[in-house]
């Protein structure tokens, strides 16, 4: 059974998205029971791939028992096992917290819709284990699909922004697969150390050079890169609220890795990668001011919070983009902190969203009826502001060492402005939330009928996912050292230990 | 013009992938942004096929007990199943866009999509 852990960190959300539309018709429980049997057999294969990968090296599992480059291979180095231990450990924590949101929806429904959130995951995921690249697109585009149909459970608007979402997430995945068939024509191998290998002595041949543009355009589009944005206000403000933590915490940084993956792992810093580099450099830094600035001009808490992962996934791009040391560090820091910190702030949103709170107008006086989520809120703002001792001002803090190391005074500079553009949007905000008065005075009526709690404000199966995250990001603030020391240190493309 | 002549193939597909580019972000009609993304990944699995595709060469398969002799003899199959999957993955999505497209017209009864962004605003 343990030789399986890397297979069954994938196969485990993916059996169950199959069974799950049965089993919905026949009992709720044995459905809820399985989600969770499945989410917790792929969070322990990930944790134990990660264990596996820290004291042995990275753990190779051959599909069907075929070599590479033959074969598909799974790869959980450390890399992979704390991107997979991240993505497992929201899919558990969202699960609970999407379920008082389906309360009156029909079983049938509740099927289907738990159905896509596991090929969600179970995409997710294998787009990190994986050690393939054709195989990664497939994963791509089982997540993507499954990421489009969420979106269009969020009611009417929802349905537009998944078709958009579609369009452009498709399209992204085309580039991808084009970009793949160009190095497959010069090197003819797909497995992802194979083709670092091979590639080496390649670097400056132009096939090479044009799949590497295609490939970063279509993880770009996907990772929602400047000025390839446009499909992600909508998709991440109008998805259900019960899967918004999901889409938008994980979805993104998924991609971030894939493209920090195939640029620093397969075709490897040198040559055309440098000045690919540099061109998305740039991108970045426009994308975290021209986010920062639009989140600003924003009415509604969601798209605020959209446009701020627009800016946020910038600062992700930005330390790919340095890439040395300090600034790769800053980059897998803040893939941790700012998932944990956006999951939270969305699941704020979600919770506000119950109690038909969505302008950030309406959230006038939210402290006194919503104590725990308010305090959740400042915590989480105060680490998309990056102020310490939250996560936030660590990855920042390394990615602006990064910056200064490489000589890119600019970047610094952009880092340091984007910080106090963050600041207004989101102290405005906590003005509403602690300072205003709240006309109704109470917590109000709830957006949907039938939503009574008995004097808590939420049910605690979306209060406790709230406040963990929340948690989180103190704890990866305050630990962030042997976090570093201990998992990101061995993440970096060469040793530097 | 032996650069075009040579590689006629690939210039035809890569003038049926910007066909498709137009035709996602210029066509305001739903169904046919939908029509053009299916031409761009049509486009993508012809290149495939293309890389796959050799003159004279057999089909790679060996009955039991041949010893496979030389390997430029044969087809790569890889592309070609490579792109079957690609296909299915185009199926699925077209799918889903074509489910995702009922439900718009149901609800906005167009399908353009600037009359439909005029409708979700308000």
């Amino acid at each position: 059974m343990t030789e399986q852990f890397p297979a069954l960190i994938v196969v485990a959300p993916l059996v169950a998205a199959l069974l799950v539309p049965l089993t919905a018709r026949l009992s709720l429980a044995v459905t809820y029971c399985l989600i969770l049997v499945s989410l917790m057999v792929s969070l322990t294969g990930a944790l134990s791939a990660l264990r596996y990968s820290l004291v042995e090296g990275a753990w190779h599992y051959y599909f069907g028992g075929w070599p590479p480059p033959w074969g598909i291979e799974y790869v959980v180095d450390p890399l992979a096992g704390i991107i997979t231990s991240l993505v497992g450990l929201f899919g558990i924590l969202v699960f609970f917290y999407s379920i008082p949101f389906l309360a009156g929806k029909e079983p049938r429904e509740k099927g289907y819709f738990y159905s896509l959130y596991l090929l969600l995951l179970a995409g997710l995921l294998g787009i990190v284990a994986t050690g393939d690249v054709f195989n990664l697109y497939v994963f791509l585009e089982i997540s993507s699909l499954a990421a489009y149909a969420l979106i269009a459970f969020g009611g009417h608007q929802g349905v537009v922004a998944g078709f958009r979402y579609l369009l452009v997430g498709t399209a992204a995945g085309t580039l991808y697969l084009l970009g793949v068939g160009y190095t497959y024509a010069v090197t003819g191998s797909l497995n992802m150390a194979d083709l670092g290998n091979l590639l080496a002595s390649l670097q400056s041949s132009r096939p090479v050079i044009l799949a590497v543009a295609l490939i970063v355009t279509g993880l770009g589009i996907k990772m929602a890169l400047f000025p390839l944005y446009g499909w992600l206000p909508d998709a991440y403000s109008l998805s259900p609220p019960g899967v918004a933590p999901l889409i938008a915490g994980v979805m993104g940084k998924v991609s971030a890795y894939a493209l920090y993956r195939l640029l620093y792992f397969v075709f490897k810093p040198g040559g055309p990668v440098l000045q690919v580099l540099d061109v998305v450099g740039w991108l970045a830094a426009a994308g975290i001011i021209v986010g920062s600035v639009m989140a600003i001009a924003q009415k509604e808490f969601g798209r605020m919070l959209a446009y701020s992962s627009v800016s946020q996934m910038g600062y992700i791009a930005l330390g790919i983009a340095i890439g040395n040391a300090a600034a790769l560090t800053g980059t897998l820091l803040h893939i941790f902190s700012h998932a944990v910190a956006k999951g939270c702030l969305f699941m704020v949103a979600g919770n506000g969203s119950w109690w038909g709170r969505r302008k950030i107008s309406e959230m006038a006086g939210m402290s006194k009826a919503m104590p725990l989520t308010s305090a959740t809120l400042v915590v989480a703002s105060l680490s998309m502001v990056g102020l310490p001792p939250t996560a936030g001002f660590f990855s920042k803090w390394y990615l602006l060492m990064g910056a200064v190391e490489k000589g890119s005074w600019i970047y610094a500079v952009i880092l340091v402005i984007s910080s106090l553009l963050t600041a207004i949007y989101f102290f405005r905000v906590l003005e509403h939330v602690y300072l205003k008065k709240d006309p109704g005075a109470s917590l109000g009526t709830p957006a949907e009928e039938g939503r009574s709690l008995r004097g808590w404000e939420l049910a605690p199966s979306m209060l406790v996912p709230t406040l963990l995250l929340g948690l989180g990001i103190l704890a990866l603030g305050l630990f962030n050292a042997p976090f570093v020391d201990g998992l990101l240190k061995f993440s970096l493309p060469w040793r530097t230990w | 013009m032996d650069a075009i002549a040579g590689h006629l193939n690939y210039w035809l597909i890569a003038v049926l992938f910007v066909v498709g580019v137009y035709g996602l972000a210029f066509q305001d009609n739903l169904l046919k942004k939908l029509m053009a993304l299916n031409v761009i990944s049509v486009s993508t699995i012809a290149f495939f096929l293309n890389l796959g595709q050799k003159v004279g060469a057999k089909a790679p398969i060996l009955p039991g007990g041949v010893k496979g002799g030389e390997a430029a003899a044969y087809a790569n199959p890889l592309p070609h199943t490579l792109m079957l999957t690609a296909i299915v993955v185009g199926v699925a999505t077209t799918g889903v866009g074509l489910a995702m497209i009922y439900r718009i017209f149901k609800h906005y009864h167009t399908l353009e999509e600037s009359e439909i962004l005029k409708g979700m605003r308000e």
